[in-house]
């Protein structure tokens, strides 16, 4: 389990390693300089910050708040939930087609969206090929819709096993909703939710095939490449054949999730009762 | 605050399309005057839980209404009842400590209730003091014994102070030795404060040995109303009779015929006041005297021991259950190696109930033969 990565950290530092003849120059930091100075490096990585502070609270909060309404609803409950649950099972890569056609702007068709601000009287703006905040909107919607089942599944099976009897005894003392919510509902499946923030931060760090699905893979092109993207350009693409590049890329992503996760961790042990 | 219910009825819908409405109480009437001790007794399912949830307001009855003292509380929602609750599993907030626990119905108060911190932490440490966990307040729930967890749900249920307090089978989570324990500790509270209090429970043992009054119910209606020993000494049918008192009664299949109760061929008793017919006769455990020329007579299958007295285990045909207990004086001695064994009776431990109705039928004049 251990192996690949230690072999990755030993990449990283093997300057110029080809793996044709599993030759290098020299040992070093300089492939981390190359890549820190990369500006496709840094777009990538401003890319992936982005991404990860946008759409890690925003999912979590809409999953949470969705979440919240289908266990207070009885009716048809079972029926909200599959639909909630659909675009876990649907192809990213499908769904992401159909998301550009909605964004999409081109000479002869505008895609719902467009028309939907046509409608309201505003100017039709290019989602897919556009200016940057445009395609970093539909991107950060585009992860947003497909992480949420997962979340909105962990949620309400975690609110429903919030035993009903804190619920009573708080109605008897006269507990207004709010106060139910804030002082016993969320402490009670806070494990869960610091579970779906910390998973949610690695899985957006680790964010490539969605953008993928939008923007098609020259993403460098298209200003809108992830820390893994230029990863995998850099093995694979057409700048590709760079392994030491790629393996500084990758240690520099491993230690950034490192930190969070650890951050993460520790807050989350001073809000859980467990 | 004296606690009245009229007629009050609970019905839950079916469940999927087969199965028909289910009716949890049935057309319960009683008055639980201020200051006393109420249990509610039955089965599971009887529906004395749904009581319970009914007058703290958890639950809208169907039809009937709740009154506290003169108020009509039917459709008031719990908050504005005034009532505190312990549920059986306690419901303590496993994320809060003891004293935030207690302190969270006092932080609810709003406008004009509303308490200062002083006053708060000063009710806390009251209701805190009244049970005895004064220097628990710091733990979370899940450090305290079951018992202490208990006390820290009666104290946040007395915290502000209720007109009536309800215990849901408040010691069916505890073990037996906490369960006396506890049970006293129950009865100190009510009497020290005075407060109205309804308890729910299974157990005839708890209801017996703390009520004022008990209600024992049976599929949502109420069988019987009354003092524990008046319940027990004169039970209205076989329900009522079998439900109370450990070990529980022993039923025979017997029948009355010319002012006598026979069971078997063995006549038993001479009575007055019963028609000629079957029926089925209850005899406490300790209604047997085992006797050399005793007439009622049985297979001896076993003696315990106890200590303080002796059973007597018996077969005998006419019996409904597959042994007879009999409870004796430890100082009487039963002959182990014999395979009968003669009891005579004691007229007041002996009960009669219509076969079918299984209602009781009241007899004058019992004479043991």
């Amino acid at each position: 389990m251990v192996y690949p990565l230690i072999d990755v950290f030993i990449y990283s530092v093997e300057e110029g390693y080809n793996f044709a003849s599993q030759t290098y120059f020299d040992v070093g930091l300089y492939n981390f300089s190359y890549v820190l100075h990369d500006p496709y490096f840094l777009q990538a990585l401003k890319n992936t910050l982005l991404m990860v502070v946008i759409t890690v609270p925003i999912s979590t909060g809409l999953a949470l708040l969705i979440s919240v309404g289908l266990s207070s609803i009885t009716a048809l409950r079972k029926l909200y939930q599959t639909i909630y649950f659909l675009p876990y099972v649907t192809n990213t890569l499908a769904v992401g087609l159909v998301f550009m056609v909605l964004f999409q702007k081109t000479a002869y068709t505008d895609g719902l969206v467009n028309l939907l601000i046509n409608w309201f009287g505003g100017e039709s703006v290019d989602f897919i090929d556009g200016p940057y905040w445009a395609k970093m909107l539909v991107l950060c919607i585009y992860i947003i819709w497909v992480v949420l089942p997962f979340k909105i599944l962990l949620l309400t099976s975690a609110l429903s096993s919030v035993d009903e009897s804190y619920y009573n005894a708080a109605r008897v003392d006269g507990t207004s909703s709010f106060r139910i919510f804030y002082k016993i509902t969320l402490p009670m499946i806070s494990p869960t939710i610091f579970y779906l923030i910390i998973t949610g931060f690695i899985g957006a760090f680790k964010e490539y095939s969605d953008a993928v699905a939008l923007f098609g893979t020259d993403l460098n092109a298209a200003e809108m490449n992830t820390i893994v993207g230029y990863v995998y350009d850099m093995l694979y693409g057409d700048s590709g054949g760079y392994p030491s590049y790629a393996s500084a890329a990758a240690v520099i992503l491993f230690a950034v999730v490192l930190t969070i996760t650890c951050i993460n961790l520790l807050i989350s042990r001073k809000h859980t009762y467990y | 605050m004296k606690v009245v219910l009229e007629h009050l009825t609970k019905q839950f819908p079916a469940r999927g399309r087969k199965s028909a409405e289910v009716t949890a109480v049935n057309d319960l009437t009683f008055e639980i005057p201020d200051g006393k001790l109420v249990g509610l007794l039955g089965p599971s399912g009887c529906g004395k839980s749904t009581t319970l949830f009914m007058i703290c307001g958890l639950q809208t009855p169907t039809a009937g209404k709740i009154y506290f003292g003169e108020d009509d509380v039917t459709n008031l929602p719990p908050e504005n009842r005034g009532v505190g609750v312990v549920f059986q599993n306690y419901a303590l907030y496993p994320h809060l400590t003891v004293r935030e626990n207690i302190l969270f119905p006092l932080q609810n108060f709003k406008g004009k209730d509303k308490l200062s911190k002083a006053e708060m932490d000063k009710r806390a440490q009251e209701a805190a003091r009244l049970v005895q966990i004064e220097d628990l307040m710091d733990r979370k729930p899940n450090e305290l014994s079951g018992g202490q967890q208990q006390r820290v749900a009666i104290a946040r249920a007395m915290v502000k102070m209720p007109k009536v307090l309800l215990l849901d089978e408040p010691l069916s989570n505890l073990d037996a030795r906490l369960r006396l324990q506890t049970r006293e500790e129950i009865r100190r509270i009510q009497k020290q404060t005075g407060i109205t209090t309804i308890f729910v429970t299974h157990d005839q043992d708890e209801a017996m040995s703390i009520s004022d009054e008990i209600v024992v119910m049976k599929q949502g209606v109420a069988q019987q109303i009354g003092r524990p020993q008046e319940i027990y000494d004169d039970p209205v049918n076989l329900f009522v009779a079998k439900f109370l008192g450990t070990p529980p009664i022993n039923t025979f299949r017997g029948r009355v015929a010319g002012g006598r109760l026979y069971i078997g061929e063995d006549a038993v008793l001479t009575l007055d006041g019963v028609a000629d017919q079957e029926v089925s006769v209850g005899i406490r455990p300790e209604g047997f005297v085992p006797r050399q020329d005793g007439p009622l007579h049985c297979h001896l299958s076993g003696v315990e021991v106890m200590g303080r007295d002796v059973s007597i285990l018996s077969t005998n045909p006419q019996s409904d259950n597959p042994t007879v207990r009999a409870i004796i004086n430890a100082e009487s001695r039963v002959d182990t190696a014999s395979e009968t064994v003669r009891f005579a009776l004691k007229p007041a431990k002996v009960l009669l109930f219509h076969r079918e109705t299984e209602e009781r039928i009241p007899f004058q004049n019992g004479q043991a033969l």
